[in-house]
């Protein structure tokens, strides 16, 4: 019962990240391109990004699915992981941008004549990753703490937490605020030495994803199991009654939307080495909707409906995006629509759904056959009286 | 009645939303191991009244004083609460997604910190003392249900249950009797009065067959104020409250409910 997870579920999990960190990884390397089990390098960088919004997703269930709060602006913290991470990656394209200045092109370009001041220590790469965390923490904690005292909750906090981010995304998209405007980052060349486009680099990269993700789940298992995580259901069941049995539920909403901020970010943090960009369209109100989708379509409150959803629906995007470009926005809509009218539970729900149904089905069959029975003829009843009672097609 | 027996003192209390006087001048004490009884027509106060006392609203006026002069009016609600005041609300609010077990076992006395919450255990002693307040609320053999299955009585039974866990001093007990059916009235009633004595009990009421059952001391709220105190009988029969009941029918004081 460790983590609040069974032996079975350790089980899935070790063999999910078996085939997920090995197998593929070395049918990727080891394979030639032309067998059939091959998986390209356009897959494994693809499936990388994917499970990046899977994080993202987790930590959005914790807050949704198991707290009540719908927050419309996780991609804020994941676009704050994102140029965390992407602020390094730009730093060390070094001379060999378009300009062949030690600044970066766009800062060439703008005009500057020295690197500003925050970004000098992102030649770090530890620090961009402890940036990655503590910035989307921070901002986090702030908001936060600001809305959960102030009562902000329900449609209210996702409106404010909407309007966040896209106040984060407004003040990105400008040349002044040093992050290179509507263009962001990208061109980007190594991470630790080793080149970003490079088909091992992005082995390693979608394996240290999967490791990630693998932590995010067990870490939401755990936290769900404890008594923290029963206070959390409770707070979203009634946070009246949890505040009056003396719990400053501020505390509680504050550190499971800390943790989701983390998550996010550090999700961001390796999705821009994967897809090679990052700009403020990340943090656009569209994006964190899009995320929520994926939850709510998989099946929220169960942490792995969210990662089936975000792989699931951002495998049927690139699909949809390729043969019908148009229609995407449709498809999404319509997705969301079928689920939270005929399907509250996500995905995940679907088999129990179904063998509700069936059941059902069969209850209504069995109905059937019983009310033809009863109206038999009463000369084709058995006799003896008695036996009526042992026939178990007679049930009440 | 020497200060000394006074658990909870309200004085001179006013609130208004809006212009609107919900709590007027309001004076109020309640005894150490009292029960006592608050009736009154609609608006007139009695749910404003438990706002101000566990904090959900702050008064514009006046002081709320619980225990040895401890002044509630510039504390939380969780606050108040792990002082020792427990609410019940008029409509049950319990976690329907846990266990009855749970139910209790998040409101027993205990740390109230996030840490603490996040590597806490069930203790033995824990288990022993959730087992004694489901015998004392009559759920026993349903601690293992969700809560969001049981009836509406049993419900309400669950709630007091968890004040009971949080070892409240004060219980604040509003409707307890709503919805249920009578048997269920019944026994929250021999409930209610089996508690005071070792509790302090506010129950506020609408129905007057439940009123009678348990009833010791009532206080009648009208508009913010107390209109009357004192007995059931003397309650029924004080011409004032037949006027705010029943307005201008003078019919026979044993019929008042």
């Amino acid at each position: 019962m460790l983590a609040g997870m069974r032996k079975r579920e350790w089980g899935v999990l070790a063999a999910a990240m078996l085939i997920a960190t090995v197998v593929l990884p070395l049918l990727n390397a080891y394979l030639p391109a032309e067998h059939p089990l091959h998986v390209s390098d356009f897959s494994i960088n693809l499936y990388g990004k994917y499970l990046t919004y899977a994080v993202l997703a987790i930590g959005i269930d914790l807050l949704w699915g198991y707290t009540g709060l719908l927050s419309l602006g996780q991609g804020l913290f994941f676009g704050l992981g994102g140029y965390a991470m992407g602020m390094y990656l730009v730093l060390m394209i070094g001379t060999r941008g378009q300009y062949h200045n030690v600044l970066p092109d766009y800062m060439v370009f703008l005009e500057y004549k020295e690197l500003p001041a925050h970004f000098k220590p992102f030649y770090s790469f530890p620090f961009a990753v402890a940036a990655a965390v503590w910035v989307p923490a921070l901002v986090a904690l702030i908001f936060g703490f600001l809305a959960f005292r102030s009562r902000v909750k329900g449609v209210y906090f996702s409106i404010l937490s909407q309007a966040l981010t896209y106040g984060a995304a407004l003040l990105f998209f400008r040349n002044d605020f040093t992050f290179g405007g509507n263009n962001g980052f990208t061109d980007f060349k190594d991470m630790l030495g080793f080149d970003v486009n490079s088909a091992a680099t992005r082995r390693a990269l979608y394996v240290a994803t999967c490791i990630l993700l693998a932590g995010a789940y067990v870490f939401g298992r755990w936290i769900t199991a404890t008594r923290f995580g029963k206070i959390q259901r409770a707070i979203r069941d009634s946070e009246n009654r949890v505040r009056f049995s003396g719990y400053n539920t501020v505390n509680f909403k504050l550190f499971i939307f800390v943790v989701a901020a983390i998550m996010a970010g550090l999700a961001g943090a390796l999705y821009v080495p994967q897809v090679g960009i990052i700009n403020p369209s990340e943090m656009t109100p569209d994006k964190s909707l899009e995320a929520v989708v994926w939850v709510a379509v998989g099946g929220r409150g169960t942490l792995y409906g969210p990662i089936l959803g975000a792989v699931g629906v951002n495998a049927l995007k690139s699909w949809v995006t390729r043969a019908f470009p148009e229609y995407w926005l449709f498809f999404l809509g319509g997705m969301f629509v079928t689920v939270v009218l005929l399907l509250p539970g996500g995905l995940v729900s679907l088999p129990r759904e179904l063998a509700r149904c069936a059941g059902r089905l069969r209850q209504w069959g069995a109905a059937k056959a019983d009310a033809r029975k009863l109206q038999a003829p009463p000369a084709a009843q058995p006799v003896a009286e008695p036996d009526a009672d042992t026939r178990p097609e007679d049930a009440r | 009645m020497s200060a000394a027996d006074v658990i909870l003192l309200l004085e001179n209390v006013s609130k208004s939303f809006d212009g609107f006087k919900a709590v007027n001048d309001l004076n109020f004490a309640l005894d150490r191991g009292e029960l006592r009884t608050i009736i009154g027509p609609n608006g007139a106060g009695k749910s404003t009244m438990l706002d101000l006392i566990t904090g959900r609203t702050r008064p514009d006026e006046g002081r709320v004083l619980f225990g040895e002069g401890r002044d509630l009016t510039r504390l939380n609600e969780f606050e108040i609460s792990r002082l020792g005041i427990g609410r019940k609300f008029q409509t049950p609010s319990v976690y329907g997604d846990h266990t009855v077990f749970e139910n209790i076992l998040l409101s027993l006395a205990g740390s109230r910190g996030v840490l603490a919450a996040l590597f806490a255990k069930v203790r033995r002693a824990q288990r022993d003392r959730i087992h004694e307040v489901l015998g004392i609320v009559g759920l026993v053999g349903k601690a293992a249900l969700r809560a969001g299955a049981l009836s509406h009585g049993e419900k309400q039974w669950l709630e007091l249950g968890m004040l009971l866990a949080q070892d409240a001093q004060v219980l604040l007990v509003d409707e307890p009797a709503a919805g249920m059916t009578d048997h269920e009235t019944a026994r929250t009633a021999e409930l209610l009065v089996g508690l005071a004595g070792s509790h302090s009990l506010i129950v506020i009421e609408h129905d007057m067959e439940f009123v009678r059952l348990i009833a010791r001391r009532v206080t009648v709220l009208h508009q913010g104020s107390v209109l009357c105190e004192g007995s059931m009988d003397a309650v029924q029969n004080d011409p004032r409250v037949i006027e705010v009941y029943l307005g201008r029918q003078h019919a026979p004081a044993g019929a008042a409910a």
